[in-house]
């Protein structure tokens, strides 16, 4: 689905990912750790094009996006991304944050667009709140909110970058397991987070960043039980084991 | 929570009150301040009826009967009422207030866009708004209202001074409004860009169903401010001849050497802007309760 090779991002002077190689298959979901600053979001923007790569190839769909005749855009419209900080649309009511992507990106009939987003709204929990404005709702479901803004419109592929980071703890575990039921779905995702039980539970690989390298990707059980590379020993050991 | 709390000693209930606390109640301080307003006017009031020059100026600006006759006009002597010119002021002001919000966010969205294409129509925007706001309206309504019919370009030159006179306010306060819209737009904060950009919108749909709402919102008091200065400014259009409020009572003044008609005038112009400056004031309060909510 997405092949990322030999992807390498500076800012200014600094490389701030050297080289990542990765491959994302349909239906697959990989949980990307790494400590603060190891470039998680840098990758998941670059996937994005919401940041420039300067070397390495991208191939989405057996299409380079690095190609110059890419349509970033249309692009965007196949890949979704969910932020940290939520970043709703305050002046929309919940259903609109929902239906705008489909109705202004892809030009889709409002009738057929809002019965899909008050569908998707039953699923994410959030049925009876369609009316209400992001500031009436609690961090858990604007989040929720935000991720089913992105899957209004049926990406390919959806990034999570952090997604529980700024939730109150009682907060995470609703989102978590919405992302677990997208997931049994077949949803295909790349998850950037720091929930290590979520990630063993969940994901089918697991990859590490470390200071903008990949250092270890493998099958969930055996990065966590067996891992092979130092740095991930090292980042393992660094977490608590209970989540 | 802490148990020092309770130990605090004999002082501790009293550790939160206010020290200072002049006005008991409300009802008090109601008073308080009904007194004090009634005796600042009192005070300019005896300032006036006692100046030198206090009766004569009574007599030139406050006399009911000249007001009054200024107000309703006078045909059989070639007076027009004041009423019937502050009706002008009010079309023009609607009709200008309204292209101005137009024509102000055209330049805005020009200015800020980032298509190489319109990089033409950017320089000239930024070079429009630089240029307008630099110059004294009446100096506009002047070049509009002068020029134009003196160019001979048919039917552009053979408009009625009101049209002139709007086009010069127009083009004027276009130039405010188009800076105002722009702080707007740059308040909307970039993670709302991206968020948009993600799901795939273009430039344009990015700007007019996510930044220009909340732009808009954001500018509201501002914008109403321009609004109230545009209302009053309808007042210069009377250097064009044009018979507004102000000219009537100007026509009123020099017939019957009485000035009574800029009262009237004065108290027309208030009577629209104060229900907009009451507004705008609501507007800020609001704005500013609803931050201050976050913060107590
Ligand atoms: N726009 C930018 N300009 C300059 N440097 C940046 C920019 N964005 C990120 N960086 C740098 O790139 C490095 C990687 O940042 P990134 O946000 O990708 O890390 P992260 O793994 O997501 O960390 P966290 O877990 O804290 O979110 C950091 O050192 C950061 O300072
Ligand atoms: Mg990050």
């Amino acid at each position: 689905m997405i092949e990322l090779h030999n992807v390498h991002k500076q800012f200014d002077q600094r490389t701030v990912l050297h080289g990542v190689t990765l491959e994302l298959q349909a239906h697959e979901v990989v949980c990307l750790l790494g400590s603060s600053g190891s470039g998680k979001s840098t990758l998941l923007r670059c996937i994005n094009l919401l940041e420039r790569i300067e070397q390495g190839d991208i191939i989405f769909r057996g299409q380079s996006l690095l190609d110059e005749r890419i349509d970033v855009d249309l692009v965007r419209r196949h890949i979704g991304i969910v932020f940290q900080a939520f970043n709703l649309f305050p002046h929309l009511n919940v259903l609109d944050n929902i239906t705008l992507g489909p109705l202004r990106a892809l030009g889709r009939p409002r009738n057929e667009v809002e019965s899909e987003a008050r569908e998707l709204l039953g699923r994410i929990g959030l049925g009876t709140r369609s009316d209400d404005y992001p500031d009436q709702l609690s961090g858990g479901q604007q989040q929720r909110v935000a991720i089913a803004r992105a899957l209004a419109m049926q990406p390919d592929v959806l990034l999570l970058d952090e997604v529980t980071s700024a939730l109150d703890p009682t907060l995470v575990g609703e989102v978590l397991d919405l992302l677990s039921d997208l997931a049994i779905q077949g949803t295909t995702m790349l998850i950037a987070t720091h929930e290590m039980q979520f990630a063993r539970d969940v994901a089918h690989r697991v990859a590490l960043l470390d200071a903008g390298r990949l250092v270890e990707v493998a099958p969930a059980k055996q990065f966590f039980d067996n891992p092979s590379q130092p740095e991930t020993i090292d980042f393992l050991s660094r977490v608590p084991k209970t989540q | 929570m802490a148990p020092s709390t309770q130990n605090s000693g004999p002082g501790a209930p009293h550790l939160f009150v206010a020290r200072h606390r002049r006005f008991g109640s409300s009802q008090h301080a109601r008073w308080a301040s009904i007194a004090s307003t009634i005796s600042v006017i009192g005070v300019l009031a005896f300032a006036l009826w006692m100046a030198p020059g206090g009766k004569a100026v009574r007599e030139f600006f406050l006399s009911p009967s000249h007001a009054w006759r200024a107000f309703i006009g006078d045909p059989s002597e070639g007076l027009s009422a004041i009423w019937r010119g502050f009706l002008t002021n009010i079309w023009m002001f609607i009709v200008c207030e309204i292209l101005v919000l137009i024509f102000g966010l055209l330049i805005a969205v020009v200015r800020m866009s980032s298509s190489p294409i319109l990089t033409p129509l950017r320089i000239l925007s930024t070079v429009y708004t630089d240029f307008f706001r630099g110059i004294p309206v009446i100096l506009v309504l002047f070049a509009v209202g002068y020029g134009m019919p003196g160019m001979d370009l048919g039917w552009i030159s053979q408009q009625s001074p009101a049209v002139y006179a709007c086009i010069a306010l127009t083009i004027t306060y276009s130039a405010y409004v188009a800076e105002v819209y722009r702080a707007g737009i740059n308040s909307v904060a970039t993670n709302q860009l991206v968020a948009a950009r993600a799901i795939g919108l273009r430039q344009g749909a990015t700007m007019r169903y996510v930044v220009l709402p909340q732009a808009i919102r954001n500018v509201i008091p501002p914008l109403l401010n321009d609004f109230i200065s545009l209302q009053k400014d309808t007042a210069l259009v009377s250097t064009l001849g044009i018979v507004d409020a102000t000219q009537a009572a100007h026509i009123y003044g020099s017939l019957n050497f009485n000035f009574a008609g800029y009262t009237v005038a004065s108290l027309l112009f208030l009577l629209l802007t104060i229900p907009m400056t009451r507004l705008t004031d609501r507007l800020i309060d609001r704005d500013r309760s609803k931050r201050l909510a976050f913060v107590s």
